[in-house]
């Protein structure tokens, strides 16, 4: 019990510790911002001041609702395409992962062209997905199921394979089916290359999607904003810097709340990476 | 007699790679009654690991032929006739020290009742009834190959395989363990093939040793283990336990046989 109540108090220290440095980062940031913009009279369109980029989420938008509204019903959007293209994604890379742990031949066969489909820069596949798909939810949850599923696909598919030798034997003695051996043993123990992979995708589900966002047509979504604020940037740059922001949060929740699941189902302390 | 529980006629296996090819086994015959305790010991690289897993249906033999209870080592896996235990615990991280012996039970589809009261009575047995709800890594090495050693008799198996299960371990946590096997495997009536490198523990524990020699591995010579059991601690000093162990040592090193416990008459 005591045992316990101690590892309690440490991740207690633990967490106030880190919630230190949080702010003690944040702080950092701020003296270098805001030091260099004055030390080297770096002007406003270049970089504004902080408290700019805060007071645009208070600024009136042509409908007469603040920012932030708009703001937050965008990133709503995008997060949500982002969610069903990263559980999309996700499906099928498991599935190939399983492919390709199952037979060498697949793997060969199909891995290239997985490997290709990587190399082609997101942008330029995006407006062809719009066009073939339209520009609802859709189209842009495809779009982050592609940048989602590769990292989930060959972490998977090493993990599934990463099996101790004699692990196969006990279970070959013990006359396991393959389907128990997949579910008892190789599921198992592919699991923390499974929330490494899933947290590379998270952050990368978020990217495809404001990239899907970005084509002619689309209304809503934080690539919508980026795009409007963009094209104002040199009138009002506060308005960019905060659609930034705002994209990095939605990117910084995904990737929380996998590691938040992984420490829900991982059988050993996690190793803070969070 | 009977059948014995395991029977090995001129068995031979030959690993190969690229780089060559290794004769891992050569004309191995050897039969085990039910109910003995058989240790097969020798210098790395004999092929003694191979014979047990040949004997497990783990690899398949060239040439020659296995039969285990009258069956294929095949067959006998299918009917869950083993129980096998590596030098490492191989437990699965993710579960309970109690969930790991009840691991063959779920795979063998037994009955909730059976799957809660056999692998607590098992744990009882291995003296670790007080860590059921650990995790294999919060465990020492000795613990672990102790429940290591319970799941192999989760299902009653006939026949208990056993690669160098103490290898790993210090020597005197080695010794205790080799008592509370001993007791183990009394209480299972199984029948024991033990792979090891240690010639104490081989005589200490066994009814015959066998000696193998390497490169190709052959069975030089069968010594028989004539201690009384229950094998006690004290008969570590015994001179009979000295004696048997200079002749498994000799035989190990392919001199003529000088003291007793001589047996060549079951080995070819």
């Amino acid at each position: 019990m005591s045992e316990t109540a101690g590892a309690a108090r440490a991740d207690r220290a633990e967490a106030s510790r880190r919630r230190r440095g949080a702010l003690a980062v944040i702080g950092a940031v701020v003296v270098i911002w805001e030091g260099s913009k004055a030390l080297f009279a770096i002007p406003r369109y270049k970089l504004p001041h902080l408290y700019e980029i805060l007071a645009d989420f208070f600024r009136e938008g042509a409908g007469g609702e603040r920012w932030f509204t708009i703001m937050a019903q965008n990133a709503g959007v995008t997060a949500l395409e982002s969610l069903i293209g990263f559980v999309l994604g996700g499906a099928i890379g498991f599935i190939l992962a399983i492919g390709f742990a199952h037979s060498r031949l697949l793997e060969r066969g199909l891995l290239p062209y997985v490997v290709a489909s990587q190399t082609v820069p997101v942008l330029a596949i995006a407006p062809m997905v719009v066009v073939w798909l339209g520009t609802s939810w859709f189209s842009k949850a495809v779009i982050a199921a592609y940048l989602t599923f590769f990292p989930v696909t060959v972490n998977m598919a090493r993990g599934l394979r990463a099996i101790d030798p004699d692990a196969l034997a006990l279970m070959r003695a013990l006359a396991a089916t393959s389907r128990q051996v997949f579910v008892k043993l190789r599921f198992p123990t592919s699991l923390p290359y499974l929330f490494t992979a899933l947290r590379i995708s998270a952050t990368a589900s978020v990217i495809g999607a404001i990239v899907g966002e970005l084509p002619v047509g689309s209304r809503f979504g934080m690539g919508v904003v980026i795009i409007n604020a963009a094209q104002y940037y040199n009138w009002q740059p506060a308005n960019l810097w905060a659609a930034i922001l705002v994209s990095a949060l939605i990117g910084i929740v995904f990737y929380h709340a996998v590691a938040f699941v992984e420490r829900l189902v991982s059988w050993r302390p996690v190793a803070s990476t969070t | 007699m009977g059948t014995p529980a395991i029977e090995i006629v001129d068995v031979a296996k030959t690993f190969g790679d690229q780089t060559g090819a290794t004769e891992a086994l050569r004309g191995v015959s050897l039969s085990v009654d039910a109910g003995e305790f058989v240790s097969i010991i020798g210098p790395s690289g004999c092929g003694k690991s191979t014979l047990l897993r040949i004997v497990g249906d783990l690899v398949p033999p060239d040439s020659g032929v296995a039969r285990v209870n009258g069956k294929s080592p095949r067959q006998a896996r299918l009917d869950r006739d083993y129980g096998i235990v590596f030098q490492t615990p191989v437990l699965y991280d993710w579960r309970t020290v109690l969930e790991n012996v009840q691991l063959p039970l779920e795979l063998a589809g037994r009955s909730r009742q059976e799957r809660e009261a056999r692998p607590r009575a098992l744990l009882r047995l291995v003296d670790l009834e007080a860590f059921a709800r650990h995790f294999p890594w919060q465990l020492s090495g000795g613990m672990q190959q102790r429940v290591s050693i319970a799941r192999a008799l989760a299902l009653e198996p006939s026949i208990l395989l056993m690669d160098e299960p103490f290898g790993a371990l210090d020597e005197m946590t080695r010794d205790r363990l080799n008592l509370e096997l001993l007791r183990v495997w009394q209480e299972s009536g199984a029948t024991a093939l033990f792979v090891t490198h240690s010639i104490a523990e081989a005589v200490f524990l066994s009814s015959r040793v066998v000696v193998m020699s390497p490169r190709p591995g052959t069975i030089d010579r069968v010594v028989d283990i004539d201690l009384p059991r229950p094998r006690t601690d004290r008969m570590r000093a015994d001179p009979r336990f000295f004696e048997l162990v200079t002749t498994v040592r000799e035989a190990l090193r392919g001199d003529p046989a000088v003291a007793g416990g001589d047996d060549s008459g079951r080995s070819p």
